[in-house]
C-alpha cells in the first residue's frame, strides 16, 4: 500500500476536526475535534517521514504529542472552570468577548 | 521745586489708590480725603505758579526726572515729568476746576452708598489727567491719555445699574480706543522717524522729518484728538456720556478729558506747523465739529444733553484754533481756560437744577425756577453771558480772538472760517439763550394742578454745591479780561507755543461789531420762539433738521449702518463659517470614523467559532499563497 493514502487519511481527518470545531457547540466535542486535528497532523509528519525515509517527521511527532498532551490537561480544566460557572459546556454561552 | 512736581500727580493718585482699597472704614470721611488731596494738588500747583512767576520767560520750564522706565539701547522710555507754561496753564486748571467739582460733589452725592468710590475714580481722573499733561515724552503722555479713558469710562458707568449708563460707558471706551490707536500709530512713527519719542528731540527737530511723514503723524495725532475731544467723526460718545453723574459731566467737559486732545494738538504744534495738510485737517475738523455740535445743541430738550452739545461746539472752537498755527495756539489754550470756568460753571448749575428738581431733565417741564433757585441762576447766567460772548465776559474775549484769527488765515480759507465761527457764535447764542429761557424764565411747566404730591418741590442746593459755582461764576466773569490785559496770557504762552499775529483783512473792531451783532441775533431768535411765546410740555414734531438734530444729527445711525452692522455681518459670517465649515469637518470626519468603527465592532461576535472560522480562512488563504507562490 502507498504510504500516499496515509496522506489522504490524514486530510480527511483533519477535514472532519476542522468541520467539527467550526459546527459543534459542545466544548468537549470541539476539543475532541481539536485532538483530531493534531492527530492528523501526526499522521502526515510520520506518513511524510516515511515517503522521505528520514526520523524528522517522527520526531516532530513527539514533540507533538507532548504539546497536546499539555493542551489538554489546560483545555479540560478550562472546561471544568466554565461548566461550573455557566452549568453548560456550549461553546457559544462563552461569548463575553465582544464590544 | 522740582521736586514738587511729583506731588502733583503724586496727591491725587495717592486719593484714588487709599479711597479704592482702603474699603468700608473710609465710608465716612473719605470724601473729604478726596477733596483734601485734590486741594493739595492744586495748593502745589499754586506754588509752582508763583515761583514760575518769578523767573525769566525762557528759564520757566522745570523738568524732573524720575526713573528710567524702559531703557533698551535707543529705545529710552523714562518718568520724566517737564512743567512749563503750557502744563502750568493745565495743571492750575485741572486742579483748581477739578477742586472745585469735588467740593460740589460732597453735596451732590450725599445720597449715594457708593460715594467713596466716586471720589476715588475722581482722584484717579485728575492724577491721568495730570500725568498727561506733565509727561515731558508721548509715551508718558500715552499712559496719562488711557488712565484718562479709563477713569472716564468708570466714571460714566458709575450708575452701572442703569443699562443705559453701563452701554455709555462702554461707548464712550470703545469710541476712546479708535483715537487711542491714533495716538499709538504716532508714536510709533515718531521713533522711526526720529530714533525717539520725548518732546525735546522730536519737536525741536520736527522740519527734518520729511513732510510726508510729517502729515501723517498730524493726521495721527489728529485722530487722537478727535477720539478724546469729541471732535467729528469720533464725536459719538460724548451725548451718552451725559448718564454719567453731573459732576462727572462737568469734569469731562471742563477740566479734563476733551481738553487733551487741543492740549496734544497744541503741544504737537512743531509737527503741525511743519505739516500744513495735516493742519487744514484739523481746521476742517474743528470747523465741522464746531457747527455740529451747535446744531445738535438747538434740538436736545435734556439739559444736560444740550450743553453737551455745546461743548462739542466749543471743542471745535479750540480745534479750529489750533489747526491755525502759531496765531491760534495762545487763543486755543485761552478759550480752553475761560471755557472751563463757564462750562464747569453751567454744568454744576445743571446738576444743582436737577437736584432740585427730582433729577428731572427735560427742559420742557422746567420753567420760571429763577425764584426758587437765586444763586443756581445767577451762577448758571453768568456762565451764560460768558459762553455766548457777552462783552465784557471771559467768553467774549477768547472766543473774539479766535474769531480774528480765523478770519486772519487769509484767502478764501480765512473767510470761510471767520464766517463759520460767526455763525457758530450766532447758534451758540440761540441754543444757550433757549436753555436760558426754559430753564429759569416762562410759565412753571412742573405744576400738576391737582397732583400737588407729585410735582417736584425746586429748592436752592446746599452750601457745598453754591460756593463752587459762585467761585466758577467769578471765573467766568473775570478770567478772560484778567487775561487779555496787555496780553497777558499770549506772552506767558509766547516761549511754548509761538505767538505771531495775524494779518486779518478785517479790522479788529469790525469782527467784535460783527461777532456781537450774530450775538444779539441768536439772542433774539430764541427769545422769539422760547421767551415770548409758551414753550409746549410736549416737543412739537418740528421740521427735518430738528428731528435729526436730537438724534445727533444721525451720528448712531451712521456709525451703525457703516461700522456697527457690517461688522455684526462679519462676526455672523465668521460663526457660520466655524459652526458649518469648521466644526463640519471636524465633526464630519469623527462622524465618518465613529460610523466604520460601529460596522467594524461588529466581527467581534464573542463566538469561539467565527473567530476560529476567520482563523481557518486565514490559514487557508496563507497556504494557497504559498502553494501558487512555489507554483509561480
Amino acid at each position: 500500500m502507498s504510504p500516499v493514502n496515509y496522506v489522504y487519511l490524514a486530510a480527511l481527518l483533519f477535514t472532519i476536526g476542522a468541520v467539527g470545531v467550526l459546527v459543534r457547540r459542545n466544548a468537549i466535542v470541539v476539543f475532541m475535534c481539536v485532538e483530531l486535528m493534531l492527530n492528523a497532523a501526526n499522521l502526515t509528519l510520520v506518513a511524510f517521514s516515511r515517503i522521505h525515509g528520514n526520523l524528522d517527521g517522527q520526531i516532530m511527532a513527539f514533540f507533538v504529542m507532548v504539546v497536546a498532551a499539555a493542551e489538554v490537561v489546560v483545555g479540560l480544566a478550562i472546561i471544568v472552570m466554565l461548566y461550573r460557572s455557566r452549568h453548560s459546556a456550549s461553546v457559544d454561552d462563552a461569548s463575553l468577548m465582544k464590544l | 521745586m522740582e521736586s514738587l512736581i511729583g506731588l502733583l500727580v503724586g496727591f491725587p493718585l495717592l486719593g484714588a489708590a487709599v479711597l479704592l482699597c482702603g474699603g468700608k472704614r473710609l465710608e465716612r470721611t473719605g470724601h473729604w480725603l478726596g477733596v483734601l488731596l485734590a486741594g493739595a494738588s492744586f495748593v502745589v500747583g499754586a506754588v509752582l505758579f508763583f515761583d514760575m512767576l518769578g523767573k525769566n520767560a525762557d528759564e520757566r520750564a522745570l523738568h524732573q526726572h524720575l526713573f528710567s522706565w524702559v531703557p533698551v539701547e535707543s529705545f529710552q522710555a523714562d518718568v520724566a515729568f517737564q512743567l512749563d507754561q503750557l502744563a502750568m496753564t493745565f495743571v492750575l486748571l485741572i486742579t483748581g476746576v477739578g477742586t472745585l467739582i469735588h467740593i460740589y460733589s460732597v453735596g451732590y452725592m450725599e445720597h449715594d452708598e457708593r460715594r467713596r468710590r466716586f471720589f476715588g475714580y475722581l482722584n484717579l481722573f485728575l492724577a491721568a489727567m495730570l500725568l498727561l499733561v506733565l509727561a515731558d515724552n508721548y509715551l508718558l503722555l500715552y499712559v496719562g491719555w488711557e488712565g484718562v479713558g479709563l477713569a472716564s469710562y468708570l466714571l460714566i458707568g458709575f450708575w452701572q445699574h442703569k443699562p443705559s449708563a453701563a452701554v455709555a460707558a462702554k461707548k464712550a471706551f470703545l469710541v476712546n480706543r479708535v483715537g487711542d490707536a491714533g495716538l499709538a500709530i504716532a508714536i510709533f512713527l515718531m521713533f522711526t522717524t526720529f530714533g525717539s519719542f520725548a518732546f525735546a528731540p522730536v519737536l525741536s527737530n520736527a522740519t527734518e522729518g520729511g513732510e510726508g511723514k510729517l502729515t501723517a503723524i498730524g493726521l495721527m495725532l489728529l485722530l487722537a484728538a478727535c477720539g478724546k475731544s469729541a471732535q467729528v467723526p469720533l464725536q459719538s460718545w460724548l451725548g451718552d456720556a451725559m448718564e454719567g453723574p453731573t459732576p462727572v459731566s462737568a469734569l469731562i467737559h471742563a477740566a479734563t478729558m476733551v481738553t487733551a486732545g487741543v492740549y496734544l494738538i497744541t503741544r504737537s504744534g512743531a509737527i503741525f506747523n511743519a505739516a500744513p495738510d495735516a493742519q487744514t485737517a484739523v481746521v476742517a475738523v474743528g470747523a465741522v465739529t464746531l457747527l455740529y455740535g451747535a446744531i445738535v445743541g438747538c434740538a436736545k430738550d435734556d439739559i444736560k444733553k444740550a450743553l453737551a452739545g455745546s461743548t462739542m461746539s466749543q471743542i471745535g472752537y479750540m480745534v479750529l484754533a489750533a489747526g491755525l498755527g502759531p496765531i491760534g495756539y495762545a487763543f486755543a489754550i485761552m478759550h480752553l481756560v475761560t471755557h472751563g470756568f463757564f462750562k464747569a460753571g453751567l454744568f454744576l448749575g445743571a446738576g444743582s437744577v436737577m437736584h432740585g428738581m427730582n433729577d428731572e431733565v427735560d427742559m420742557r417741564k422746567y420753567g420760571g425756577l429763577r425764584k426758587y433757585m437765586p444763586v443756581t441762576f445767577v451762577t448758571f447766567g453768568l456762565g451764560y453771558l460768558a459762553i455766548i460772548g457777552f462783552p465784557g465776559l471771559s467768553g467774549f474775549f477768547s472766543k473774539d480772538q479766535i474769531i480774528e484769527a480765523a478770519f486772519a488765515k487769509g484767502g478764501t480759507q480765512g473767510w470761510i472760517l471767520g464766517a463759520v465761527t460767526l455763525l457758530g457764535a450766532a447758534i451758540t447764542a440761540y441754543y444757550m439763550t433757549r436753555v436760558m429761557l426754559m430753564t429759569f424764565f416762562g410759565e412753571e411747566r412742573w405744576k400738576r394742578p391737582g397732583q400737588e404730591s407729585a410735582e417736584p418741590h425746586p429748592h436752592e442746593s446746599p452750601r457745598s454745591m453754591t460756593i463752587p459755582m459762585i467761585v466758577l461764576a467769578f471765573g467766568s466773569v473775570f478770567a478772560g479780561g484778567l487775561f487779555k490785559i496787555g496780553d497777558s496770557f499770549v506772552h506767558w504762552l509766547e516761549p511754548v507755543t509761538q505767538f505771531e499775529h495775524g494779518h486779518s483783512p478785517l479790522s479788529a473792531s469790525v469782527v467784535t461789531g460783527a461777532t456781537v451783532v450774530t450775538m444779539l441775533i441768536g439772542v433774539g431768535t430764541a427769545w422769539l420762539q422760547y421767551g415770548r411765546r409758551p414753550v409746549p410740555v410736549t416737543a412739537p414734531r418740528g421740521s427735518l433738521l430738528t428731528r435729526a438734530a436730537r438724534r445727533d444729527l444721525l451720528q448712531d445711525d451712521i456709525n451703525d449702518i457703516a461700522l456697527v452692522k457690517p461688522g455684526e455681518y462679519l462676526t455672523r459670517g465668521l460663526v457660520y463659517v466655524d459652526n458649518k465649515v469648521v466644526d463640519g469637518v471636524v465633526n464630519g470626519t469623527a462622524a465618518t470614523f465613529g460610523g466604520l468603527s460601529g460596522r467594524t465592532r461588529r466581527l467581534q461576535n464573542g463566538f469561539v467559532r467565527s473567530y476560529a472560522v476567520s482563523m481557518f480562512g486565514g490559514a487557508a488563504v496563507l497556504v494557497a499563497a504559498t502553494l501558487l507562490m512555489r507554483a509561480v
